[in-house]
């Protein structure tokens, strides 16, 4: 086995299941970028703080908005600067475009003279031709500043880690380019494992009734949004800090409003409570 | 030899280039696979699928190609399939029945299937023995045997285990018309102006004014281009719409997306428009369409969804509301008219194919809006009428119709 492979194990505050560990670690060394889609809240902008902190690199994050432009991610050129430097400030700096070119967060990972790990969260938020505009600089890697006509190429490819919320439909011509993984929501055994790191000091018992009350609220039919991990994680941090002791309570989960987000949810669940 | 995996892929649409597959090689060639079937499942899967509709689809191809167990000596053929999704219904059980079907096990379940398998020759419905429909026997669907094995068909819970039962198959979808394509058809409804706050640099301005100025610098702000249409979008949900639903949800989901359009408004109604629609597909949050005229710009774009079949009563007739509590003064001929006349431009948006048109009420209803089959194609144009106006088509001899529409 080569030695660019298995680097990453998932870290002491984060478990990734196996699938997930092989699949970042094939990107890792084919060198292409990882699409991790999955249910909101399992954890994908997560990996790639440990992705970067298990193999000893920085990161640097671009969250994508709806009006994210591919180029703003390269690169910003601030005419309004350099207009108000020739007017006020000293001339001598209005004549170097370069001083007004800003890179943005891809344009840093591609100068970064060090291997960088380069998150692009949620990129479905933005337009839909976004990820095409990506496509030739993900490939070569390299970008040309068309004010100074200066080429910026990276000495050494980032490690990429795109996250999705499937809310849009990716184009093909991007996906094909990916490593793709979908992050499955975690099963019950993982989920322990998962809460444990959160809070080492839970007891068995303590951490078996918070499953069971989670997992009976993910399997109630027409919930329009299902706790996620992070919810639980939550929930059980206010039941600790409130004392309360799950077996004792009767009628009700205390601290819905952790799990449930919308006020049909809560009312669902409450009805049913008392049927 | 991995070369007929490919193919294999393929011929089970997914969509697999060489792009990917070269970089699979590529990973093979660096070990990734781990020397290990589990590894290489693993590793084509991240490499060569981007969706998670897919998953199945490998799955099945994965199982063809490495295991030979499921398809080639389960040959299901799309006959037998097709019969089985079309299971008859069985009632009850006697306690004897009951006895006789206990206790088969997983493996001799299996091994049993593929013996009947090889034998069966025709269709069987509502026996014991063979694969069949509404019986006993351990295999087929819609059955009653709480140790067998379903086989094609859909509900039934007593099935110990589904034949090829695979885990991402809940996430599949073969449809025709993806929320992609409907988004990009509708990139072409929009007319774009400058609205709202000032916030993008408008260079050439910028450098007239300062010129005028004499050099003294004036940096001119101007909004952004923001796509200025405005979409009433009226939804038939329902009855007859019910096989059309799950493509009536795409286009709301396209159109609703958020900064598609100005302003975005839907509603809902059953069967026609009478004097009140929905905001809920539930029908629990009426609004009246004479509100809807008196709070709606003629500029806005009013869209309407429904396969507009339809007794002629109901359309034509005072009255013909198919709901006793929602009994309507004018006709639902005479509503739609109504909106027609309220919007300067408007569309109607037919899932049910052209061919079925005419002879219908769909030709009334096609002489007061411009109406196009709910396809790609027909979307374009619907679009392309919207913005620029143009000949509507003309469906059938809506003129035979006159009487019942008080113009005869």
């Amino acid at each position: 086995m080569s030695d660019v492979f298995d680097q990453f194990q998932g870290t002491a505050s984060y478990i990734a299941s196996e699938d997930l560990r092989h699949a970042v670690n094939v990107a890792v060394a084919l060198a292409r970028p990882l699409l991790v889609r999955g249910e909101p809240g399992t954890g994908k902008t997560l990996l790639a703080e440990n992705l970067a902190s298990s193999l000893g690199l920085p990161l640097i994050r671009w969250h994508v908005k709806s009006t994210t432009k591919a180029r703003d991610g390269l690169y910003v050129y601030d005419t309004v600067a350099r207009l108000h430097d020739s007017r006020f400030g000293d001339a001598a700096n209005v004549r170097d475009i370069a001083k007004y070119i800003k890179l943005g967060p891809l344009g840093e990972a591609l100068a970064s003279p060090t291997r960088v790990v380069l998150l692009i969260d949620e990129i479905d938020k933005a337009d839909l031709e976004f990820p095409n505009d990506l496509l030739h600089e993900l490939d070569t890697m390299k970008f040309r500043v068309e004010e100074t006509g200066k080429e910026i190429a990276a000495t050494e490819r980032p490690v990429v880690v795109i996250t999705s919320n499937n809310e849009k439909e990716l184009p093909d011509a991007f996906l094909r380019r990916c490593v793709f993984h979908y992050i499955q929501f975690p099963t019950r055994e993982l989920m322990a494992e998962i809460v444990r790191v959160h809070h080492p000091d839970i007891t068995d018992r303590v951490l078996d009734n918070a499953l069971e009350v989670f997992f009976g609220l993910r399997a109630t039919a027409k919930l329009r949004k299902k706790p996620s991990t992070s919810e639980l994680i939550d929930w059980i941090m206010a039941l600790k800090k409130a004392g309360v002791d799950l077996a004792r309570v009767s009628g009700g989960i205390p601290f819905l409003g952790t799990l449930l987000k919308t006020e049909q949810d809560v009312e669902l669940v409450g009805k049913r409570a008392k049927a | 030899m991995l070369i007929d995996f490919l193919f294999e892929l393929r011929a089970k649409k997914v969509p697999v280039s060489t792009h990917e597959w070269m970089a699979l090689m590529e990973g093979l060639a660096l070990g990734l696979h781990e020397s290990s079937l589990d590894g290489f499942y693993r590793l084509c899967r991240t490499i060569c699928v981007k969706d998670i509709a897919l998953y199945d689809a490998y799955d099945e191809a994965f199982l063809a190609y490495f295991k030979d167990v499921h398809v080639a000596s389960l040959q299901l053929t799309q006959d037998l399939l097709d019969w089985l999704s079309d299971p008859k219904a069985l009632e009850g059980l006697t306690a004897e029945q009951r006895a006789a079907m206990q206790g088969l096990d997983l493996e001799k379940l299996r091994a049993l299937f593929e013996q009947r398998l090889k034998e069966q020759k025709e269709r069987h419905d509502g026996g014991n023995r063979w694969i069949g429909t509404g019986g006993t026997s351990p295999f087929g669907t819609g059955g009653k045997n709480s140790n067998g094995m379903r086989v094609g068909g859909g509900g039934g819970r007593s099935a110990m285990a589904v034949a090829d039962e695979r885990r991402f198959k809940e996430y599949r979808r073969d449809v025709v018309l993806d929320v992609r394509q409907i988004d990009v058809a509708l990139r072409g409804l929009r007319k774009l102006g400058r609205e709202g706050a000032i916030e993008e640099l408008d260079l050439d301005e910028t450098i007239d004014k300062t010129c005028k100025n004499a050099g003294e610098i004036d940096i001119v702000f101007r909004p952004p281009r923001r796509n200025r249409v405005k979409v009433v979008l009226l939804m038939d949900v329902g009855g007859s719409m019910d096989p059309h639903s799950e493509l009536v949800s795409k286009l709301f989901t396209a159109a609703s997306r958020a900064g598609r359009f100005a302003k975005f408004r839907s509603y809902y109604f059953h069967n026609c428009v009478y004097n009140t629609i929905y905001e809920d597909a539930e029908f629990r949050k009426p609004v009246q369409v004479a509100d809807l005229l008196a709070n709606s710009d003629r500029d806005e774009k009013l869209v309407l969804v429904g396969d507009a079949l339809m007794h002629p009563a109901e359309l034509l007739d005072p009255g013909g509301s198919m709901y006793l509590y929602a009994q309507n003064r004018a006709s639902g001929h005479e509503w739609l008219r109504r909106l027609a006349a309220h919007f300067r431009s408007s569309v109607w948006l037919n899932p049910e194919p052209d061919r079925f048109w005419t002879g219908t009420t769909i030709e009334v209803i096609a002489s007061v809006f411009g109406m196009w089959p709910l396809t790609l194609d027909g979307l374009a144009h619907a679009v392309r009428y919207l913005v620029r106006g143009g000949e509507r088509p003309k469906v059938g001899h809506p003129e035979k119709w006159a009487k019942g529409m008080g113009l005869g």
